[in-house]
């Protein structure tokens, strides 16, 4: 467990494995009845599963597991955090030192809001207590 | 090439005790009219550097492999090219404080031109590029981290200069200080490109994603050429809004973007730019490299494409948790406002009487072609010249850099704009410095007088250091610089706007010139295709609209008759020595120039 994001390896497979190419509105509508979402990364630099994973958590409060596998790599890892992704299955290749190392870099959050602060900085700041 | 008349308070000789008005608010001690960084600003791009060093760190030691390393590095502004890397650093929307400048001379010194390097008597300059930011061509992959500091320590970075997400954000050179300028587009941009800085859902996006914004009556921004291209307007209760442009581009497929909002609040913005790039992220193709810009997806999908965006800019509102964060408030507008503002020690003051007429022809030149209109009383912008014989168009050596820096401190408060078209803007030059400045910039080779005419030129580096260039770009522009170095012929010729790219990529922006060249590719030999009639949207050139190719491509040694060809075939067509290229090709049609173009074939003859 690192940063909100646990490490998996595919031994007990997600409920559920949308392609990334799938319409998430399909299947809205049985969120409900599902503990966990696989969102898959065929390429590590096809971005399209970060709006999938968006969409699952921001517009149809999807509150279960959303997992990274396919292609990924240490690097994405903060990207899948700020999108809502909670697990996630290295590639077979990749170091757990540099995944613990990716997610530490910016320790004072970023500019636009995510899943993680939802509020953009400048109105995190004009709202924090003085 | 876009110029600013002179305010009509310039042209007064009575003292102008007028505009300023709403605007009329001083600097803070820094003295400065630019965005300021704060500490998480700073952090943050210190953040970045320590990420990238990392980065680099595990592909040096074998354990990050080429071809993930790739879109890291890209996104960092760093390039694999022809002989060594590059570097791509980004200067947002083109405005750089004289202390970065110096920075980014201090990089050329001392990385790209390092001596005891692997490219030993190479390097040592920058090259200003169409999209307002500067590259090196020399700098050894393993200096990199160590450059990344150095950037960090000037408030400046690279990302995503490159890379398949949302770019360096673009606008009109003259923001702030233009006359005609309705709403100052730089606090838009600063907010933008805080949006858009590492934005965690849009970083691996079907392809590159380009922004441009102006304020101003003209568009001097290209504003249509872009996948994104937005336009600040007042309406009649003189609430502040964008026109929205989507799938402009250039490339294989140039294409004008499509309005699909005539007038969106200014508070939406980032709302509604979430909703394009969402909408391009999930249904944007990805299957094949030429038809993956935005594009293509909005020319193949049309209404419905706006629908989608409509929709799903209703569903944040509406539907998503927090979707209404990133609604702008009027706190944060006036917060980014409030540093662009007009410098210290700058006020509206009293017009010159009139030039001096013991100054030389030159000085005249000068002031018509390389000196524009200004919306203060008193005040000029100066376009420092990067366009000259022995050096390629956009290129300055670490010296230059140097003592443009100086003459921005000595001149114009600090503080440069990068031109769209590839040279240096001093903003705030008082119009009684002028004869000072002209000689200062003259003794520094930047006084060039040709700003708006055939030598000024856009050019991309092309195949001497492009990996993706079919053809020489740098030849190609050397030798119509030399064959028309004449300054009172480039006078005569006027306004023209000639673009050459080396490949189809188009960084060149040749599809938009008056005159273009392409690069291309004939069994493993260079050849050009020429166009004629492309406009970028300014009030020169007219609606944006791409050029129309001129029969086959020429042989490099043929492009510079060409181009005289279709020079002399203007000054034989136009009305008056007024009337422009553009203007004239406009009139009379495109073939008088193709008959004069072809008339020069030599080699080419025979595929004709």
């Amino acid at each position: 467990m690192s940063a909100g994001i646990r490490f998996v390896d595919g031994s007990v497979p997600a409920e559920l494995v949308l392609a990334n190419d799938a319409d998430v509105e399909a299947i809205a509508g049985d969120l409900a009845h599902v503990a966990s979402i696989a969102l898959d990364f065929p390429k590590w630099n096809d971005g399209r599963a970060y709006s999938q994973a968006r969409l699952l958590r921001a517009r149809y409060r999807f509150a279960g597991e959303i997992r990274a596998t396919g292609q990924v790599l240490v690097d994405m890892l903060p990207l899948l955090v700020r999108c809502g992704f909670d697990a996630a299955q290295l590639r077979a290749d990749q170091s757990l030192a540099a995944a613990e190392r990716a997610l530490s870099f910016f320790p004072d959050g970023h500019y636009q809001g995510d899943l993680g602060a939802p509020l953009p900085r400048y109105r995190r700041r004009a709202e924090a207590p003085a | 090439m876009a110029r600013v008349p002179l305010p009509s308070h310039a042209r007064r000789r009575s003292p102008a005790l007028v505009i300023l008005g709403q605007r009329q608010q001083r600097a803070d001690a820094s003295g400065f009219g630019m965005y300021r960084y704060d500490n998480f600003d700073r952090d943050f791009v210190h953040a970045r550097a320590r990420q990238f060093r990392d980065q680099l760190a595990r592909h040096l030691a074998g354990q990050l492999p080429d071809d993930d390393f790739r879109a890291l590095r890209l996104q960092n502004g760093w390039y694999i090219q022809r002989h060594a890397p590059m570097l791509r650093v980004a200067v947002p929307y083109g405005e750089l404080s004289a202390k970065q400048l110096r920075a980014l001379a201090r990089i050329a010194r001392q990385f790209d031109g390092r001596a005891d390097g692997p490219y030993p008597g190479r390097g040592g300059y920058g090259h200003f590029t169409t999209r307002t930011n500067c590259q090196y061509n020399w700098i050894a992959l393993p200096d990199a981290a160590d450059v990344m500091d150095v950037l960090a320590d000037a408030d400046l970075h690279g990302i995503q200069t490159s890379g398949n997400c949302i770019r360096n954000i673009t606008t009109d050179c003259f923001a702030g200080v233009a006359p005609d300028e309705v709403v100052d587009p730089r606090p838009y941009c600063e907010i933008l490109r805080q949006w858009s800085t590492l934005h965690p859902e849009f970083a691996f996006l079907p392809r590159k994603f380009k922004i441009g914004v102006s304020g101003a009556t003209e568009d001097r921004a290209a504003t249509a050429w872009h996948d994104i291209g937005l336009v600040l307007r007042k309406n009649d209760a003189g609430e502040v809004g964008f026109q929205v442009r989507v799938g402009g581009g250039m490339g294989r497929t140039p294409i004008v973007g499509t309005v699909v909002r005539e007038f969106l609040p200014w508070r939406e913005i980032l709302v509604f730019i979430e909703a394009i790039v969402r909408v391009y992220n999930r249904y944007g193709r990805r299957d094949n490299l030429w038809k993956a810009r935005i594009k293509i997806l909005v020319k193949a999908e049309g209404q419905r494409f706006i629908d989608a965006v409509e929709a799903e800019f209703a569903a944040i509102l509406a539907k998503d948790l927090d979707g209404s964060a990133h609604l702008l408030t009027d706190d944060e507008r006036d917060r980014m406002a409030a540093h662009f503002i007009v410098p210290a020690g700058v006020a509206a003051r009293e017009e010159p009487t009139a030039i001096d007429a013991s100054k030389p022809v030159a000085y005249a030149r000068w002031l018509e072609r390389n000196v524009q209109g200004h919306r203060l009383a008193g005040y000029r912008a100066v376009t420092l010249s990067l366009k000259r014989g022995g050096q390629a168009p956009g290129d300055a050596t670490a010296s230059q850099m140097d003592l443009a820096a100086d003459l921005a401190d000595r001149f114009s408060a600090g503080e440069l704009r990068v031109s769209h078209d590839q040279n240096l803007v001093l903003p705030w030059v008082r119009a009684d410095e002028l004869p000072a400045l002209w000689q200062a910039a003259r003794e520094a080779g930047l006084a060039t007088a040709n700003i708006g005419t055939l030598t000024d030129m856009i050019a991309c580096p092309g195949g001497d250091v492009c990996s993706l260039a079919n053809a020489r770009s740098i030849p190609i522009a050397a030798a119509i610089t030399e064959r028309f170095d004449d300054l009172d012929e480039l006078h005569d010729i006027g306004d023209i706007d000639l673009h050459i790219s080396g490949c189809i990529n188009s960084c060149g922006h040749h599809h938009s010139g008056h005159i273009g060249v392409l690069g291309v590719d004939k069994d493993g030999e260079e050849w050009y295709q020429v166009s004629l009639g492309g406009a970028d949207g300014s009030a020169l050139s007219g609606p944006s609209t791409a050029g129309k190719i001129v029969g086959p491509s020429f042989a490099a040694d043929e492009v510079p008759d060409v181009v005289e060809a279709l020079i002399d075939a203007y000054r034989a067509e136009r009305s008056d020595p007024g009337e422009r290229f553009i203007a004239t090709l406009r009139r009379v049609g495109l073939e008088p120039f193709k008959v004069a173009a072809n008339s020069v074939r030599r080699q080419t003859a025979v595929h004709a």
